[in-house]
């Protein structure tokens, strides 16, 4: 598949503190290093902003969801009682839209929830069995359970990993590895 | 736990979680259970009486299939038996863990952390059970597809969407499906912690898929947390929602008992009620099985003994407005029934519904029976037998004596009805012991912020 053996992913630095990993974050940001990001086992408090993540889409494509649910879900009603299986009841308005109104919420609901959780799956590029972050042993061991992890990934451009390395190191963490991607 | 001082004028107040645990002590208590705990024997017997049930409980959905709802005791004028009083019951006891997921996130409430993961799962068995009986009431259950579904059919006719049946097809779907996805998405970072923590091939294979390669990427969380969040958002309407619409199933009929402004709000309190007592029944075995009683805190079967005593009173207070209201609108078909309640046929069922949603839940008032685990436990059993209860009274008495005594009659379940209801039961107990076997019972990653949260505070 791969010729190359194993090419080099990135630099990880391992923290046993979430503020550790923090202050890192914030060292490392400053320092110019462009590609970062940082792995925790539960959301960490104030790590977007110390990464400079850009705010996320998820919003809107709840809200496009709704939309489209609550389209979906009215157009249906209306489409099904006045214009596909009109049915005169003491001549009362076929578009009887106060009765749609359940079924409508619900629908909006339901394409907004489905939206925010395929959206948000998709921007985050998962499913994705395989990435070379787990071939750092002691990511794969506990980057899920109590430890905190920073990385300096490679990127397209030139990338200094021995730079990198020393850098990392130089902010006294637990370990640093060489992410190798096989 | 919470020790009373007498000298002193405020009672320390039982954290929700014990001091002493870390990141990882968290972390290799709750994956345990699923890993590496062998199942004991209580959790064999346990699940062997279970699986009779369902056993019991596909024998009944079979013969009802083969013979039709004759096997009930249904019959003119109590159409609606069993199977309506069940789901009705089965739903309102899956609010409380959207209530506790949803609302008690948005309220910032910290406890919910500890219970929101098996309230969660506690919402999807029951809405599982409940679903069943709108599906088989029919004693036909393609019916189902049949009619309510809107699929473009040979015969070129489609749903009446002006009925409450077919909002309740809608609402009660979506209230699943929403469920899911919410609990599905509190469950992938912990889905990765067992992956990296299971030992054998076919564990790791198992988490490794469900997971999704899920890697706690801060780029993930940050998606994550707003996708839960808008999550949360969507739900809480949602819970209101759906009971609100089972109430209309009752609510736009003309039935004097039915017939009324009160049942949404009425109905949605008396759901939380239930489903609260529900989380306290399941809880308490729990915590003391699977020694838990470090994150299911006294604190927890505290804050929602409270709760349950709230909603207990707003339920009281449906029953006196409901009752008040029968005399004060002139009706004198309300009047009689409010009569009939009181002194029918069925009188017994209403005393005792009086006693298990009203009477009884005061004992909660007493700091002493909130922090009595035993009592808590039994007092949980009684407002879920209250509760089904009012939905009994609901639907049977409303419906046998309505406006023609010429059409008067009774209700009498046969053993079919309850052995369906019985396998129900046994078909929540079932899921819900494979569930603790399989799945982190409490959410492995918020539990660990909460005790970075914790040890901040004590800094």
């Amino acid at each position: 598949m791969n010729e190359q053996s194993s090419k080099l992913y990135g630099v990880m630095a391992e923290f046993a503190t979430p503020e550790e990993l923090l202050e890192a974050a914030e060292k490392t940001r400053a320092a110019g290093f462009a590609n970062l990001n940082a792995y925790t086992p539960y959301p960490v408090e104030g790590l977007s902003e110390a990464l400079g993540l850009k705010r996320t889409w998820v919003p809107q494509i709840t809200l496009l969801g709704g939309i489209l649910g609550g389209c979906a879900g009215f157009g249906l009603q209306y489409w099904t009682s006045v214009i596909a299986y009109p049915l005169n009841i003491g001549g009362r308005p076929l578009n009887s839209w106060p009765a749609f109104i359940p079924v409508t919420f619900e629908t909006t609901v339901l394409g907004a929830a489905t939206f925010a959780v395929f959206g948000m799956l998709a921007l985050n590029k998962l499913p994705q069995p395989y990435h070379p972050v787990f071939n750092v042993a002691r990511f794969a061991a506990h980057a899920s359970s109590d430890r905190f992890f920073l990385c300096i990934e490679a990127g397209k451009a030139s990338f200094d990993g021995a730079g990198a390395r020393k850098f990392l190191e130089g902010l006294k963490p637990a370990s640093v590895a060489e992410v190798l991607d096989e | 736990m919470s020790a009373t001082n007498d000298t002193s004028s405020l009672r320390r107040v039982a954290p929700v979680v014990e001091p002493g645990h870390t990141f990882g002590t968290v972390t290799e208590k709750i994956s345990s259970i699923v890993l590496s705990r062998p199942a004991g024997a209580g959790w064999f017997f346990g699940i062997s009486i279970a699986f009779g049930l369902v056993m019991m409980l596909g024998m009944c959905v079979a013969y009802l299939i083969a013979r039709g709802t004759g096997i009930w005791g249904l019959n003119i004028p109590v159409a609606w038996g069993f199977a309506i009083v069940n789901f009705v019951w089965w739903i309102g006891i899956g609010h409380a863990g959207t209530l506790i997921s949803a609302i008690l996130l948005l309220l910032n409430q910290k406890w919910r952390t500890s219970i929101n993961r098996f309230a969660e799962a506690m919402t999807l068995f029951a809405v599982a059970c409940a679903g069943l009986f709108p599906l088989i009431h029919t004693g036909r259950p393609w019916y189902a597809a049949y009619f309510m579904m809107p699929y473009p059919n040979t015969m070129g006719i489609w749903p009446q969407f002006r009925s409450p049946l077919i909002w309740d097809v809608f609402a009660v779907s979506t209230y699943f499906t929403v469920s899911l996805l919410f609990w599905f998405v509190g469950l992938l970072p912990d889905l990765a912690t067992l992956r990296d923590r299971a030992t054998s091939r076919p564990q790791q294979m198992i988490y490794g898929l469900l997971a999704m390669g899920w890697r706690g990427s801060a780029r993930h969380w940050h998606r994550y947390q707003m996708a839960y969040l808008l999550l949360a958002g969507l739900a809480t309407p949602l819970v209101v929602s759906v009971h609100t619409v089972v109430s209309f199933d009752f609510a736009v009929a003309v039935v004097p008992g039915w017939h009324t402004t009160i049942f949404p709000p009425y109905f949605v309190a008396g759901a939380i009620y239930s489903g609260f007592a529900m989380v306290v029944t399941l809880a308490i075995p729990l915590r003391k099985f699977y020694g838990l009683e470090d994150f299911i805190t006294m604190r927890h079967l505290e804050n929602m003994a409270k709760v349950m005593l709230a909603t207990g009173l707003i339920v009281a207070y449906g029953y006196c407005m409901e009752f008040f209201m029968a005399f004060y609108s002139g009706n004198k078909y309300d009047s009689f029934l409010a009569m009939n309640r009181m002194h029918g046929p069925y009188a017994a069922f209403y005393w005792a519904l009086i006693l298990c949603n009203i009477v009884i839940p005061q004992l909660l008032w007493l700091h002493r029976a909130r922090t009595n685990v035993a009592l808590l436990f039994v007092m949980s059993l009684v407002i879920n037998v209250g509760m089904w209860l009012e939905r009994f009274v609901i639907v049977v008495m409303s419906l046998h004596r309505d406006f023609m005594p010429s059409a008067w009659g009774n209700y009498r379940p046969t053993i079919w009805d309850v052995g369906t209801f019985a396998g129900t039961i046994g078909l929540f107990v079932m899921l819900i012991f494979l569930f603790v076997r399989t799945l982190p019972a409490i959410s492995i990653a918020e539990m660990r912020e909460l005790v970075a949260h914790t040890s901040e505070e004590q800094k």
